[in-house]
């Protein structure tokens, strides 16, 4: 039998421009931090990739500072046409540089350069392209005829899609006259950094965009700050709670993107290819890293074997491996933590009586790597169809009929986002109209664009991010 | 390949006219922009270094190398044979093609050319390319092929009744022409340039796995367009699952419109991925194609010689 | 030391991409604002209109096909290469239209600007006039803003580059593909603009642009059966009612335009993108 064996391809790590080490950024300048530096590492070799410095009090202080005054002096009294012009400059800048931030992102995240490459960078290019047209009019946006900004922004990002999240966050920020203070996830703080360096060339003016590098601490000294008029958190329902507590009673205004765990729901006349590609990028893509992950298949029981076997054996063609060789679709797990929580979740799924499979694929033996993993003949009662596990595990349930799908999909605190497959149109509509979820794929999953709002009902958050309802979150409305 | 016994729920799908209608369209539909999607998606995957020059042999020796054109004479077809026979002469270690192609009343000088090897001689058949012509001159067709020394018969599907939804008589045509076909193997074409829908591509696969033919193939390479990625994932996914439900295995064959060996690359790693390991041998695949072949040539002498090759090291047809 | 000697420029039609010239043969001299001579200026022909229609159509069906955000990518690649020839087209504006050097720069950069807002608009227009329709039945209604297709222009005489743009960019921004008719005596900035054009992604035919004669050349626009819609700026106001009277004999969409040109600075509203978009409502029914 011939073995096609794809011969190592990896993308040149040069690309990344990697330097020893890297500073917040703060009123236009990079400038030591007073915290304690943290080390940056490869999730995929475990080596240290650079130094940051880290955000103490005093920068949070004179970052806030530096981003009011941007906003009253600078950017708040400058004109919309003028505002798009600068985030039309980022946006080219990124497509300029989009193979050195996709390499440097997958150095410190972790995923695959195939999606750094080919998903993130786009989106964070179109992000910017897109938000730009809205900030001279604002008038058209629906929300009266010279809707205000808020005025700062603290923003606090996770490590799951370091630069798009940043994207999200900062691009209708500018777009509607804020400026921002963004604190980057503590594992993946590189590519925002570079971001500022894209800021720079840019010419954005001193203070309008300011990067503090650190950890949790970091994070609650902003959501906490006077000087910050709103909050935009993106993260675990956890955290997300505790600053809705944090911020109850201020005027400070709050929108969250928290956790999901999402129902794909396969039904028996599902274009049966296309749905499998479907539950495979919804729950394998970016590890399974993803809020919005497909990370429960909901499969008519009458088409459940079928739909499995064609499942497994997709499942076992995925390539685990080195995040730089292009040729890899499933790459390191963030940390050494992560990897911990994922395991201790997969194992529970197997001591509450589900039926384990796991990928026969080669797995790494250095790094943190967790082959990808299906659990078939799970409830809702077990673990493993509450809780998100964030990773590549996917636990799949039956249903009978579609108000049972309905029933099963809904039964949860979380409301973030939910697929449907079947060939009938009426159905996808029906069911688009039941689930409690933000985001509704039919026939595909894990779409995402800048004119599409996202965001999710109930313990998955508040708030929308994309399109002109994106847009409220940021204006005095 | 005799006629195979079918597993008891697929013969009844071919019990009548009825039936087979009935089982082609409760077939699962192909959703066009996910089909898509995951073709474009496989055809990033980087081939390099020795997987790549693995790739550039395993595909010439998939080469189906081809001539159907009305002015073929004797003399082009003699040419054809040589370079089948020997591709490239400065490199005697390259692999030889699977076969080459040509219109039935010209096998016998290919017969000619190839006598000593055992390179196959694949003759188009049954009113080729248009499939439009009374049986019994489809079947002459076939004769003329078959009596002329043909190891491989490629014939077209009657499109025009196919897309009338008369598929019983498409069904029954290809099992006469594989009949007719005796100890040659049955390529069946469907056209898929005229099929149009990848639903449509799906329920042809199944028609001509379950008349009996050997290899289904995309095009005649005189419609646009002729194969593509897309089309050949939903083919080689019909094969994979014909193998599931039979245990048999049948070939794929993409023709036309496949130039580089870029392409060819792109349509291996698609055999690779969506049928399996299995199917990555010319007993299961192959290439219809004719300037294909120049390409991997160069591309080949480019990864063993470490330089950019150019066509005048490579002999023309 | 003898002054060197420039290089002319000769200023043809912009058809399907290319630049041809009037199938016509015929040219005509423009002056600049004090009667000198400047150039010698294509005269467009009808064919050279039918021409044009020809090319636009058949450019209508990608240019509306790609996405929003891809027209908007190339709107505002033409914002960079417009920005990158600001010396250039000051100078022909300033020579058009009789401005000093800083008053045509200050033309130019409002031109760049406009183009800039309208590049923003690709990937909104949908957000802003579509809907989904809360219709009384278990219905998914839903409404989207399409281009109508081929969009006949007649440009302001007088706005040479700013006016041009403010007629032209909106429909590009709508997905439609267009025939542009330029100012008969101020035609260069309009060519300068193809040559923008044609180095800025944008495929051939989607923007044809003919310097001649609104008088000759716009009744056939009005009258053409392959244009959906007309833009009646450059028309003398006299002739304005002559030429919806010919629109609409094939039920074309007719621009309402002011009697005279209008401040081109002046921040527009959307009606030019309105005009060019038709609302598409679709409904399926939501049932198991």
């Amino acid at each position: 039998m011939p073995a096609f064996e794809y011969a190592p391809a990896p993308e040149s790590r040069d690309l990344a421009n990697l330097k020893p080490s890297y500073r917040p950024f703060i009123d236009g300048e990079f400038t030591d931090g007073s915290g304690e530096p943290l080390k940056t590492v490869n999730p995929a070799t475990e080596e240290v990739l650079a130094e940051v410095g880290t955000a103490g009090a005093a920068d949070i202080d004179a970052a806030v500072r530096a981003a009011r005054k941007a906003f009253e002096k600078t950017w708040g009294p400058m004109p919309g046409s003028e505002r798009a012009k600068y985030l039309f400059r980022i946006a080219r800048l990124i497509q300029e540089r989009s193979r050195e931030l996709a390499v440097l992102e997958t150095l410190d995240n972790g995923k695959p350069i195939k999606e750094s490459r080919d998903s993130d960078l786009p989106l964070v290019a179109a992000h910017f392209f897109y938000h730009a047209g809205w900030a001279d009019k604002l008038d058209y946006a629906g929300f009266g005829p010279d809707p205000k900004p808020l005025g700062v922004a603290g923003q606090i990002i996770p490590w799951n899609f370091p630069l798009l999240m940043l994207a999200w966050k900062i691009a209708p920020a500018l777009a509607t006259g804020n400026t921002v203070v963004l604190k980057p996830a503590e594992t993946t703080p590189l590519t925002a950094l570079v971001f500022a360096e894209i800021c720079q060339q840019a010419g954005l003016p001193p203070g309008v965009v300011n990067i503090l590098p650190g950890a949790g601490d970091v994070g609650a000294r902003l959501v906490e700050h006077p000087g910050i008029d709103k909050i935009a958190f993106t993260g675990s329902t956890e955290v997300g709670k505790l600053i809705q507590r944090q911020v109850a009673g201020t005027a400070k205004r709050l929108t969250l993107e928290l956790g999901g765990k999402a129902a794909n729901v396969v039904f028996d006349d599902a274009p049966l290819d296309q749905a499998v590609e479907g539950i495979v990028n919804g729950v394998f893509f970016n590890q399974g890293h993803v809020c919005c992950a497909g990370s429960r298949l909901l499969a008519q029981e009458s088409v459940v074997e079928e739909l499995l076997d064609k499942l497994r054996y997709r499942v076992s063609t995925l390539r685990l491996g080195d995040p730089l060789d292009k040729n890899t679709d499933i790459g390191a797990i963030n940390s050494a933590g992560q990897l911990t929580k994922i395991r201790e979740l997969a194992d529970s799924g197997e001591a509450e009586g589900a039926q384990r499979w796991t990928s026969p694929c080669p797995v790494p033996d250095r790094g943190f790597f967790f082959a990808p993993t299906v659990f078939s003949d799970v409830h809702q009662s077990m673990r493993i169809a509450r809780e998100e596990i964030f990773g590549p595990v996917l636990s799949v349930l039956t249903f009978r009929t579609p108000d049972e799908a309905v029933a099963k999909a809904n039964n949860t605190p979380y409301g973030l986002s939910a697929g449907i497959w079947t060939e009938k149109g009426s159905r996808i509509l029906w069911m688009a109209g039941r689930l409690r979820a933000g985001v509704v794929w039919a026939n595909t999953f894990n779409r995402f664009d800048p004119a599409a709002p996202f965001g999710g009902y109930q313990e998955s958050g508040f708030g929308r991010e994309g399109g002109r309802t994106g847009l409220e979150g940021y204006l005095d409305v | 390949m005799s006629a195979p016994t079918l597993p008891a729920a697929l013969a009844d799908a071919t019990r009548d006219d009825a039936s087979l209608r009935r089982f082609l369209h409760g077939l699962p539909g192909v959703d066009q922009v996910g089909a898509e999607a995951r073709a474009t998606a496989l055809a990033t995957r980087s081939i390099k270094k020795a997987s790549k020059l693995w790739a550039i042999d395993t595909a010439i020796s998939m080469v189906d190398l081809t001539t159907l054109e009305g002015a073929d004479t004797r003399g082009k077809v003699r040419a054809l044979t040589a370079k089948a026979r020997r591709p490239d002469p400065d490199r005697p270690d390259t692999p030889r093609v699977a076969a080459v192609c040509v219109y039935p009343d010209l096998v016998a000088t290919a017969v000619e050319g190839l006598k000593g090897t055992d390179i196959g001689i694949a003759s188009v058949a049954t009113a080729f390319p248009s499939g439009r012509s009374s049986r019994q001159v489809k079947l002459a067709d076939v004769a003329l092929a078959v009596e002329s020394g043909a190891t491989e018969v490629d014939m077209v599907i009657d499109r025009g009744a196919f897309l009338e939804g008369r598929y019983g008589e498409v069904f029954e045509e290809i099992q006469t022409v594989r009949q007719a076909a005796g100890p040659a193997h049955l390529k069946v074409i469907l056209e898929t340039g005229e099929l149009v829908t990848y639903d449509n591509v799906r329920r042809a696969s199944w028609l001509a796995l379950l008349a009996g033919g050997d290899f289904i193939k995309t095009s005649t390479g005189k419609v646009s367009p002729a194969a593509t990625l897309p089309v050949t994932h939903v083919m080689l996914q019909a094969v994979r699952d014909w193998f599931t439900a039979t245990g048999e295995l049948r070939g794929v064959k993409p023709a036309g419109g496949i130039r580089t060996t870029k392409d060819a690359i792109k349509y291996l790693v698609a055999v690779h991925e969506v049928a399996g390991e299995q199917w990555l041998t010319p007993e299961l695949f192959r290439f219809g194609a004719s300037s294909l072949l120049g390409d991997l040539l160069l591309q080949r002498r480019t990864q063993q010689d470490g330089h950019y090759s150019g066509p005048d090291y490579v002999a023309v047809d | 030391m003898s002054e060197r000697i420039t290089v002319a420029k000769t200023y043809k039609l912009f058809i399907g991409g290319a630049f041809p010239r009037s199938e016509s043969g015929r040219v005509y001299p423009v002056a600049d604002s004090k009667g000198t001579f400047l150039a010698n200026a294509a005269h467009a022909s009808r064919k050279d209109v039918r021409d044009a229609v020809v090319a636009a159509r058949k450019a209508f069906g990608g240019w509306s096909g790609t996405t929003a955000y891809n027209r908007g990518q190339v709107l505002y690649r033409v914002a960079e290469m417009l920005e990158g020839r600001r010396d250039q087209f000051a100078a022909e504006v300033g020579a058009a239209e009789g401005l000093v050097t800083r008053k045509a720069e200050s033309v130019v950069d409002a031109a760049v600007d406009r183009w800039v807002w309208y590049a923003g608009w690709t990937d909104k227009v949908a957000s802003v006039l579509g809907a989904a329709n809360p219709v009384a039945g278990p219905y998914f209604s839903f409404t989207v803003p399409e281009p109508t297709g081929v969009v006949g222009i007649l440009a302001p005489q007088k706005s040479s580059l700013l006016g041009l743009v403010s007629v032209l960019a909106p429909a590009l921004a709508a997905g439609c593909t267009t025939v542009v008719v330029s100012s008969a005596d101020r035609p260069l900035p309009a060519i300068t603009l193809s040559e923008v054009l044609a180095t800025s992604d944008l495929p051939g035919g989607v923007a044809n642009i003919l310097t001649g004669r609104a008088a000759e050349l716009g009744p056939w626009l009005a009258s053409h059966g392959d244009v959906n819609a007309l833009d009646p700026t450059g028309a003398a106001p006299e002739t304005r009612a002559e030429l919806a009277r010919e629109a609409a004999g094939t039920v074309k969409r007719v621009l309402a335009v002011p009697v005279g040109e209008p401040d081109w600075t002046r921040r527009p509203d959307i009606a030019r993108l309105r005009r060019y978009l038709e609302a598409k409502t679709v409904w399926h029914p939501m049932g198991v």
